[in-house]
């Protein structure tokens, strides 16, 4: 039914459009960056890259309906074919992952208004959200390209904008200062692992296309020099991933950033990092030596399982709302981990699937906790207390979520880890079963810490000082979030759309149907 | 891969083994450092002799922009966040030693361990050297007319890297902008308050009214580096330079004015709004090219649009305005960032040092 | 006997990558050990100059000359850019198509001397240059961001020390719980 839909939009757009959708995706918003700081008004520049944002989402679901009618799309630029020239490639991977980024890159500007001229200094508006394009542009670019040098060059643009974005909350907070230099080194040094590692596969193969790099390497065969990229790769990826033991600049850079960039960092950055990871150990290095196998199931899997059990635990101690979630978000990238650790099309596709999941539910999340934070000042787990009542809507959305977080039945959450355990038992892995249903308990255990304290908690009343509303209903915060929480919900009956492209490309990269 | 390909040992074999020794002395004495000072003296040190290792590894253009980018901007940018903050590092505490000396083995282990299947210093067959690089090397004579072949990679063939390159330029700018802030326009009073920024602004000026021989020679030499500057720039199709180069000289011209001069007579000279604009409209200049080849009928970056009849001639075209774009966003966010660093009030007391 | 000479040979060949290595590690060394954070941001530096020079010493051909071409004049180009026009027409026409039909140049890969000389000329690898001339500019926007963050964070701490800043932020964390 959505191929239906998609080609109808097609056959609206005009030829110039659909032939150019790939590179005007990504070149959009990065030309649109150095015209929101010219603007040089808040408001104006909020205005116009919201404009953006629509334009880039459709340009997204263009794609979408082109990767679903032809399979995937190239596109050449300079018109120097590869492998001379830089490309974009886009499948059914990748357009998933375009769609999240481009998706929850529209719903966080939108909800994120009312808090951004809450938070940053009117003279700093524009250059924020010139700063906010550029880190959209840079993620979407990581996601498109056919080029591996091409992803570092995007990897720093997002990157190097992310802690500009991050240490914007050292106004109200300074330690979002540190935070920011924290993950500026942590980030540096996942880069720099990641360009050893491209020198290295550079060294083996003598190319930089992707598509290449596999032919060159199934032609060169294994080396010693191969295995040190595959390593180094896998780590830089990992610290951008926040891969369980590299994950220490997450919740600090999370929690402390302005409101709007928490959320979507949340439902993007990562996901971004973890796609590059999928694509690399599949897609680029898919020559199925057994060292991957090894190293996948020896060292990723109890990786992934660790963060699961651990940063679930870290989360149920966190009193800070905005920590709490973002130590939630290392364990549910443990799930992400643990799908694609399995290394079969049904876990990596499990594995996907999550990742769609969670950046609809994390992203529900964190505009939740910025509306009661806009609305009343909350930034801790006691603050909730009452707003079950005196915010009805924000709190039901928020619990919704919430529930999806731990993957209760009738939410999108659920579908994911059913997959996920079925993926696993498939394997063998009882295990991971069992880690799987671990971690989901201590998420009820967090989740309903929050939820019991929003309705069954009467809100302090010697505290009424704090409880005065501090800014208007924000409508244009909230229907955003209404929008995630119904896709909570709504992916829970009809996962198709997400689980038809993660099969799809699980599929292409490990070979034989997903089930 | 190539195991019949020997490295000779030759006058180039010394020549390397010296610079390889310099830097491993120059990065051990790095470790042991506390005065900040040194320590930042010594990494613009590594930096000019790792430039000067490139030219003995023909990279021209890359020595060219280690030496401008590392012993020069980076150099000063560290000297004067320095001054900003502090001057001695505290000493190493035992568990950070051991924490770091585990990470660095076993990332040198494996590093070791893949060096057993590298190519031959020097193996003009080895995967790397004889298969895209090559390639370039074939096509740019006659598909660009540019002699300059890492000119032409840069600029056209993987010229979508290079219009990345340029945002992360300004986004470096953007977040000076917005960590720092530019310090507003210039400041019209002959005297500011002592405590403001134009506090160091004014002292120089008055240090540049006493050296008459320093503003003398700097008029002198401001035109002089600004030509040199454009010369960087339009002959980098022909030799090592290029828009990035280019960029930061012009930049280094302004800087020396506002060295001599004082920072509110450059501010009234280049305004940072400017500068803001400049910042943005580089990129711009360079996307545009890409929209202007896409309006043509071509791909993003295809300049072979521009000028159906001659290729390479719309190569030569595109290559130049793509340049200009990168110079004008350079020169713009070097100046963002000197304003920035000096817009805020230093730490450290001239006197004490 | 064969043993000493390999490995000598394997010296010879490699003595460059394993001093690169050893740089390498340094800097890194520096950037996980040292509390300081601008001291950190030059061991950064040094690690990421140590990676240039990995790329840089891998594109050294042995007798090459730096890549800037002999003997290219706009009128020799001429020529051959007009049959070059025709390729990159037929190029143009099937690489905005979709699918498996997007074109793939052909290259072939020099297996002898001769193949790599470009007009009798042998040159060295242009390729890890441009690579690296965007990791330098990379690397220089980074440490502009860095510094300027390690400039606020004296402002707003009084320090620039890990250990110092994070027993403050633990202050900070605790005086909010009471």
């Amino acid at each position: 039914m959505s191929a239906l839909i998609a080609s109808d939009i097609l056959s609206l757009l005009p030829a110039w459009v659909l032939m150019h959708a790939a590179a005007l995706l990504v070149v959009t918003p990065l030309l649109s960056g150095p015209i929101a700081l010219i603007l040089s008004r808040g408001r104006l520049a909020w205005a116009w890259a919201l404009g953006i944002s629509i334009i880039t989402f459709m340009l997204a679901l263009v794609l979408y309906g082109q990767v679903l009618e032809h399979g995937s799309v190239m596109y050449v630029f300079g018109n120097w074919a590869p492998p001379v020239g830089i490309t974009y490639n886009i499948d059914a991977l990748n357009i998933l992952i375009l769609l999240i980024v481009a998706g929850m890159g529209l719903l966080s500007l939108i909800n994120g208004l009312p808090s951004v001229m809450q938070e940053i200094e009117p003279k700093d508006q524009a250059p924020f959200f010139a700063a906010y394009m550029l880190c959209l542009a840079g993620l979407m670019g990581v996601a498109i390209t056919g080029d591996a040098f091409n992803v570092f060059v995007f990897l720093e643009i997002s990157s190097i904008s992310t802690y500009i974005l991050v240490a914007m909350g050292g106004s109200k907070d300074r330690r979002a200062l540190t935070s920011s230099f924290n993950y500026l080194i942590l980030g540096t040094i996942g880069a720099t692992f990641f360009v050893i590692g491209l020198g290295l596969v550079y060294m083996a193969t003598g190319t930089l296309n992707m598509a290449d790099i596999t032919v060159q390497l199934h032609e060169n065969g294994d080396s010693r020099v191969v295995r040190a990229a595959f390593a180094f790769i896998v780590i830089g990826l990992g610290l951008k991933t926040a891969m369980f033991p590299l994950h220490t600049w997450l919740p600090g850079a999370y929690s402390y950033s302005p409101t709007m960039v928490g959320t979507f960092l949340a439902s993007t950055a990562t996901k971004v990092a973890f796609y590059a990871m999928v694509r690399f150990i599949f897609g680029v290095f898919s020559t199925g030596e057994p060292f991957d196998g090894a190293l996948l199931e020896l060292v990723l899997a109890p990786m992934a399982v660790a963060a699961m059990i651990i940063c679930s635990v870290q989360a149920l101690y966190q009193m800070d709302l905005r920590k709490l979630l973002a130590y939630s978000s290392v364990a549910q990238l443990g799930y992400m981990l643990l799908g694609l650790s399995m290394g079969t099309a049904a876990g990596l596709s499990a594995g996907l699937l999550h990742m769609f999941n969670h950046a609809l539910m994390k992203g529900a999340l964190f505009m939740g906790v910025g509306i009661f934070g806009l609305r009343y000042g909350v930034r801790r787990v006691p603050d909730l207390a009452g707003l079950g009542k005196t915010m009805p809507v924000t709190a039901a959305a928020f619990t919704v979520s919430g529930l999806s977080l731990i993957g209760m039945p009738l939410t999108a959450g659920f579908v994911s880890k059913y997959y996920l355990i079925i993926a696993a038992l498939e394997r063998g892995w009882w295990w991971a079963v069992a880690a799987i249903l671990a971690s989901s308990v201590l998420a009820i255990f967090y989740v309903w810490k929050m939820v019991e304290m929003m309705y069954l908690r009467e809100a302090p009343k010697a505290k009424s000082r704090a409880r005065k509303p501090q800014a208007k209903a924000p409508l244009l915060a909230l229907i955003p979030l209404l929008i995630l929480a119904v896709a909570n919900v709504w992916f829970f009956f009809d996962a198709s759309l997400p689980k038809g492209l993660t099969d799809a490309a699980a599929a292409a990269l490990l070979g034989g149907g997903a089930s | 891969m190539n195991g019949e390909f020997l490295t000779p040992i030759d006058a180039f074999t010394v020549i390397d083994l010296i610079f390889m020794s310099m830097l491993v002395v120059v990065g051990i004495a790095i470790v042991r450092l506390k005065d900040l000072f040194a320590v930042v003296m010594l990494s613009g040190v590594y930096s000019l002799v790792s430039a000067a290792w490139f030219v003995s590894l023909d990279a021209v253009d890359v020595a060219f922009t280690e030496a401008a980018v590392g012993a020069g901007i980076s150099t000063v940018l560290m000297l004067g966040a320095m001054l900003l903050t502090a001057r001695q590092a505290a000493p190493t505490k035992p568990a950070r030693h051991w924490v770091a000396l585990i990470v660095v083995c076993a990332t040198g282990a494996a590093l070791l361990y893949a060096t057993v299947d590298m190519p031959s210093f020097g193996d003009p067959l080895s995967a790397p050297n004889a298969y895209i690089g090559l390639e370039y090397l074939k096509r740019t004579g006659p598909e660009t007319g540019v002699p300059n072949v890492v000119s032409a990679v840069l600029a056209s063939y993987r010229g979508y890297d290079t219009f990345g390159e340029t945002t992360v330029i300004l986004t470096a700018g953007l977040g000076v902008v917005l960590i720092l802030g530019l310090g507003g326009p210039a400041i019209k009073r002959k005297k500011a308050p002592a405590k403001t920024k134009a506090a160091k602004a004014n002292q120089s000026k008055i240090l540049g009214a006493h050296h008459v021989v320093l503003r003398v020679i700097s008029k002198l030499m401001i035109p002089v580096i600004i030509i040199y500057g454009a010369y960087v720039q339009f002959h980098g199709d022909f030799g090592p330079g290029g828009g990035f180069q280019a960029g930061l000289i012009i930049a280094s011209a302004i800087i020396l004015y506002a060295l001599i001069y004082g920072i509110d007579a450059a501010k009234e000279a280049v305004p940072p709004s400017l500068v803001r604009l400049g910042a943005a409209l580089g990129v711009l200049i360079y996307g545009g090219v890409g929209v202007i080849n896409l309006l043509l009928g071509g791909n993003f970056l295809e300049y072979n649009i521009l000028n159906p009849t001659h290729p390479a001639h719309g190569q030569e075209l595109g290559i130049m305005f793509v340049e200009i774009g990168v110079l004008v966003t350079v020169a713009s966010v070097m100046l963002i960032i000197f304003y920035g660093f000096t817009s805020r009030q230093p730490d450290i007391k001239d006197k004490d040092w | 006997m064969s043993s000493g000479i390999e490995f000598w040979q394997y010296l010879t060949g490699h003595f460059n990558y394993i001093v690169v290595i050893t740089l390498m590690m340094t800097g890194l060394y520096i950037v996980i050990s040292t509390g300081n954070l601008v001291k950190k941001l030059v061991g950064l530096g040094v690690f990421q100059t140590a990676v240039f020079q990995l790329y840089i010493t891998m594109g050294k051909v042995t007798g090459g000359q730096p890549p800037i071409l002999e003997g290219v004049h706009e009128s020799a180009a001429g020529e051959a850019a007009a049959t070059v026009a025709e390729h990159g027409k037929a190029a143009a026409t099937t690489a905005t198509t979709h699918g498996e039909h997007a074109v793939q140049a052909t290259i072939s890969i020099a297996k002898t001397m001769d193949d790599v000389l470009v007009d009798g000329v042998l040159y060295s690898n242009p390729l890890p240059h441009v690579l690296i001339l965007t990791a330098i500019v990379v690397g220089v926007a980074t440490l502009a961001v860095g510094l300027a963050l390690v400039v606020r964070i004296r402002e707003s701490y009084g320090t620039i020390e890990e250990d110092e800043l994070q027993e403050a932020n633990y202050q900070h964390a605790k005086g909010a719980l009471s």
